[in-house]
């Protein structure tokens, strides 16, 4: 218990992994808190590839969360962008409004 | 050893706790903060761990710029006053039991692949790049995107790039009524087109077509 080892890391990163699925699949109201819950999910990941690297002494897995990172930030800008635009086109962001393809 | 236990306890309960506040808190600024807070408390625990560089960068890259781009935009669209309720009233939650569940079994299958997980024998042998504790963590991250993975980084280069032309693209609006300077239309202007001469007659006066 007190030593920390890999799989503390790997249990925080679960956790917070399920965090954000549970931010997706039960926010009806704010698509920009799904966004959030996306990062969250990919901030777990990080971990992952982190501890990994560090408790397997290979530094790939760090060079690749930093992969990570840049995919994470450019599909933050992105998506964020397709939220003004529609936010512009139709008024709402609302999750439960925004029904066009009738799913 | 106990002092890094405790630590590691500490900044990773407020990383549990922000992520939970930020998918319930009713305000979606609220939740921006937490979000910072949260990554803010995993870079700390990157610094712990001895990845100095990804903690620096994971401050600079969210809490920097991702963070302010969300305040920019909860700001622009006005959802603050938005309720966030996930337990709303109109009827329609009939997916939360079922959302409940399928991240329980989400987390549980995650927690059974931690628990009986073994290294194969024969990954630490096929270490691609092995960690140098000499140089600094900075350093050794340099020397090793530089030269055995220049493809791929120049590769999330043109991801940003695209993601910067696509951001432009998507919300830029022509606007109409809005006067624009139009240099080619200055600087090929004549004098012909701005100046009229007129015979005044005495006593007469101008007829000025407006």
């Amino acid at each position: 218990m007190l030593s920390v080892g890999l799989g503390h890391y790997l249990t925080l990163a679960a956790i917070i992994f399920t965090i954000g699925i549970v931010g997706i699949f039960l926010n009806r109201k704010n698509i920009i808190v799904i966004l959030m819950s996306i990062e969250l999910i990919l901030l777990a990941v990080n971990i992952n590839l982190v501890s990994f690297s560090i408790f397997i002494n290979d530094l790939s897995g760090q060079v690749f969360t930093l992969f990570i990172l840049t995919v994470a930030a450019a599909e933050a800008a992105i998506g964020l962008a397709i939220i003004v635009v529609y936010y512009r086109n139709s008024g709402t962001i609302r999750v439960e409004e925004i029904d066009r393809l009738k799913g | 050893m106990i002092a890094h236990a405790i630590v590691f306890y500490i900044f990773s309960l407020i990383a549990i706790v922000s992520a939970i506040m930020v998918t319930v808190s009713k305000n979606t600024v609220n939740s921006v903060f937490f979000l910072i807070l949260d990554f803010i408390s995993i870079s700390c625990l990157f610094i712990m761990i001895g990845a100095e560089f990804l903690g620096m960068i994971m401050l600079i890259v969210y809490v920097g710029a991702v963070a302010v781009l969300f305040l920019f935009v909860v700001m622009m669209l006005n959802v603050a006053q938005q309720k966030n309720e996930w337990f709303n009233s109109s009827g329609t939650s009939s997916h939360i039991p079922i959302g409940l569940l399928v991240s329980i079994i989400i987390f549980f299958e995650l927690i059974i692949v931690i628990g009986g997980w073994k290294y194969k024998p024969e990954l630490l042998d096929s270490i691609a790049i092995e960690i140098n504790t000499d140089l600094t963590n900075t350093q050794s991250l340099g020397s090793v995107i530089y030269t055995d993975y220049i493809l791929v980084f120049q590769l999330s280069g043109m991801v940003l790039l695209v993601a910067m032309i696509g951001a432009i693209v998507l919300t830029y609006r022509q606007r109409s009524g809005v006067k624009r300077q139009s240099y080619f239309k200055q600087i090929s202007r004549e004098r012909k087109d701005g100046i009229e001469l007129v015979d005044v007659e005495n006593n007469k006066g101008v007829k000025i077509d407006a």
